[in-house]
């Protein structure tokens, strides 16, 4: 497959949030501010494309020639783990300010579904390893997006009044609900 | 309970290597079954699109180009083969279906092994309505694409994408069954359609 | 708090769903029809039960700085032994559920209840949490996927509910759907607790 038709597909078409339920919580919680969003976009992008590059080389040398399919959802959240405890150390002794903008959302992306769910997900279309990084890097473009979408229009909202039992979660769900319905129209976008 | 390094080794490794060693048991006591499950619909829908046959067509199976051919043959004679085959085309990515032909390539019956397309619209392609059409058609004469794209096949309403990949699948099933099974003597039918089989029959 | 109240509490009044939302991308993403509502609720159920009640036996062996990772350890083996469960028993709900089975392990209603409860009490009142929680679970993802069902497809559990010519909103099944049924059920769900409360 081409890596155009992966990246648009990944961004838009089948957005990892509107279109496949993945990551919610995190689209529901940390979207008060944009700033956050930008933020938990960036650490998500990051964890889930380094993911997909060693979740792939362990399932193609380790898991298949073994035969432990039955092993992967084990190996891949300890992978998950692992990896945001090493971007965790890394970011914090070598660029602070970003560690301080960061700050508690690094060890949230380990319970994040989209981390998890990608790696499993590029297993599945069964991706070379370049096709599935590459899936992985444009799927947290696209989880940002989302992240960022939601959070401008939140801020917005903080100065609209509306019905008191819609406050809080089930406002973000409409609100997600008509975003959703916007990404819809790409739907035909890549035959 | 107080973290030192060594129990935190300890309870580490010892807790991971009860778990693997559960799950592994676990594993083996589904094996079986998982295997005979995933076997199964297979093996029924192999019956349910072939017309009689006598002879035992999944021990015969072949797989070309990542299909799945089971020939039917009655009294030495070919009378079809069911085909698994897929697409990627599909709205949410890639679908089995088990296609039977009769001899001549003639679609018998079509039947939806696996697909996660939407429910109400593309999930519709399960319905009779839909795959129900191709029955008794011969590709040769029945172009397989949808009206819109200047075929024959009635689209699922607000479907087309579903529609077309079914479409793709059974094509694929058609052009690779011709291709390797149908010799001269049913070449007729393949080679009057020069569109949809591309160098069906150079046998 | 007695044994009974452990149980309902999951159930009514810290529901993970409608109260703790927790664990919502089951929630809106499988709720398409009502078996793959209750098969998922029931899924998650047994995966809580299990993982509370072993965790609870392990508590004391268990060093405070690694507990996360031992908790996720016990939770995927858990999540494994679902799926290879339903594999081999219920091959067809496996399939309509696909990826949200193994991203159970990720749910984080059970890495939740390990921490706040399972990790503190003893096995039968652990058992007794993950159970409520886990049909508080179950209750909530039937509830709309019986509501999405019926207006997006016009039946309910598979049996037609409306008469076939009944136009049906599609829009129900589909993703702006599931997030606009979660909303307001839950917006409904508000309106009712603050009458109760009065």
């Amino acid at each position: 497959m081409d890596y155009i038709k992966i990246i648009i597909i990944a961004i838009i078409v089948n957005n990892i949030i509107l279109s496949q339920f993945l990551g919610i919580c995190s689209f529901l919680g940390v979207t008060g501010k944009v700033s956050t969003a930008i933020g938990m976009g960036a650490a998500v992008t990051f964890v889930i494309a380094m993911g997909n590059a060693i979740t792939y080389l362990i399932q193609t040398f380790i898991l298949i020639p073994y035969h432990i399919e039955f092993l992967q959802t084990i190996t891949f959240i300890f992978v998950v783990a692992f990896l945001v405890q090493i971007v965790e150390i890394i970011v914090k002794k070598s660029m602070p300010p970003l560690y301080q903008a960061l700050g508690i959302y690094l060890p949230l992306i380990t319970t994040n579904c989209a981390t998890l769910a990608v790696a499993l997900l590029a297993v599945q279309k069964s991706f070379t390893l370049v096709e599935s990084v590459v899936f992985a890097s444009a799927t947290g473009v696209g989880y940002t997006l989302a992240l960022v979408l939601m959070a401008g229009i939140r801020e917005q909202m903080e100065i609209n009044g509306y019905p008191k039992g819609m406050k809080g979660f089930p406002m973000t769900l409409v609100i997600g609900s008509l975003l959703a319905l916007a990404f819809m129209g790409f739907s035909g976008l890549v035959k | 309970m107080e973290s030192t390094l060594k129990n935190m080794v300890l309870s580490l490794t010892l807790i991971s290597m009860a778990m693997v060693a559960g799950l592994g048991f676990v594993y083996e006591l589904t094996k079986d079954t998982i295997a005979k499950a995933e076997k199964q619909k297979e093996v029924s829908a192999v019956k349910d699109v072939l017309p009689s046959f006598d002879n035992n067509p999944i021990a015969e199976m072949k797989e070309i180009d990542g299909l799945t051919f089971y020939p039917a043959k009655k009294n030495g004679q070919s009378v079809g083969c069911a085909v698994k085959t897929f697409t990627n085309k599909a709205f949410s990515g890639r679908f089995d279906l088990m296609v039977g032909f009769l001899a001549d390539g003639t679609i018998k019956t079509i039947v939806v092994l696996e697909q996660k397309e939407t429910p109400g619209l593309g999930a519709k392609m399960t319905e009779p309505k839909f795959k129900n059409q191709f029955n008794g058609k011969n590709p040769a004469q029945f172009s397989l694409l949808v009206k819109k794209d200047g075929g024959k096949v009635d689209a699922i309403s607000a479907a087309t994408i579903s529609s077309r990949a079914f479409c793709d699948g059974v094509q694929k099933a058609y052009d690779l069954y011709m291709k390797n099974f149908v010799h001269s003597t049913s070449g007729e039918a393949a080679k009057s359609d020069s569109t949809a089989v591309k160098g069906g029959t150079h046998e | 708090m007695s044994n009974f109240k452990v149980f309902t509490n999951g159930i009514i009044k810290e529901n993970p769903t409608f109260v703790m939302v927790l664990g919502t991308c089951p929630v809106l993403a499988i709720t398409t029809t009502g078996f793959n509502g209750v098969g998922m609720g029931l899924a998650t159920a047994f995966v809580l039960v299990l993982s509370n009640i072993i965790i609870s036996i392990l508590k004391n062996y268990i060093p405070d700085k690694v507990r996360i990772a031992v908790f996720i350890t016990i939770i995927a083996t858990c999540v494994s032994v679902v799926e290879l469960l339903m594999k081999a028993y219920t091959p067809e709900l496996y399939k309509s559920l696909g990826i949200f089975i193994p991203l159970i392990v990720v749910n984080c209603l059970v890495l939740g209840r390990a921490e706040a409860f399972a990790q503190k009490r003893g096995v039968w009142a652990s058992a007794l949490d993950g159970l409520g929680m886990g049909l508080g679970f179950t209750l909530a993802l039937t509830l709309i996927s019986i509501v999405r069902e019926i207006l997006g497809n016009g039946s309910i559990f598979g049996f037609p509910f409306l008469p076939a010519e009944a136009d049906k909103i599609l829009l129900f099944i589909l993703p702006p759907g599931a997030f606009l049924t979660y909303g307001l059920l839950f917006a409904v769900m508000n309106a009712l607790k603050r009458k109760a409360n009065i």
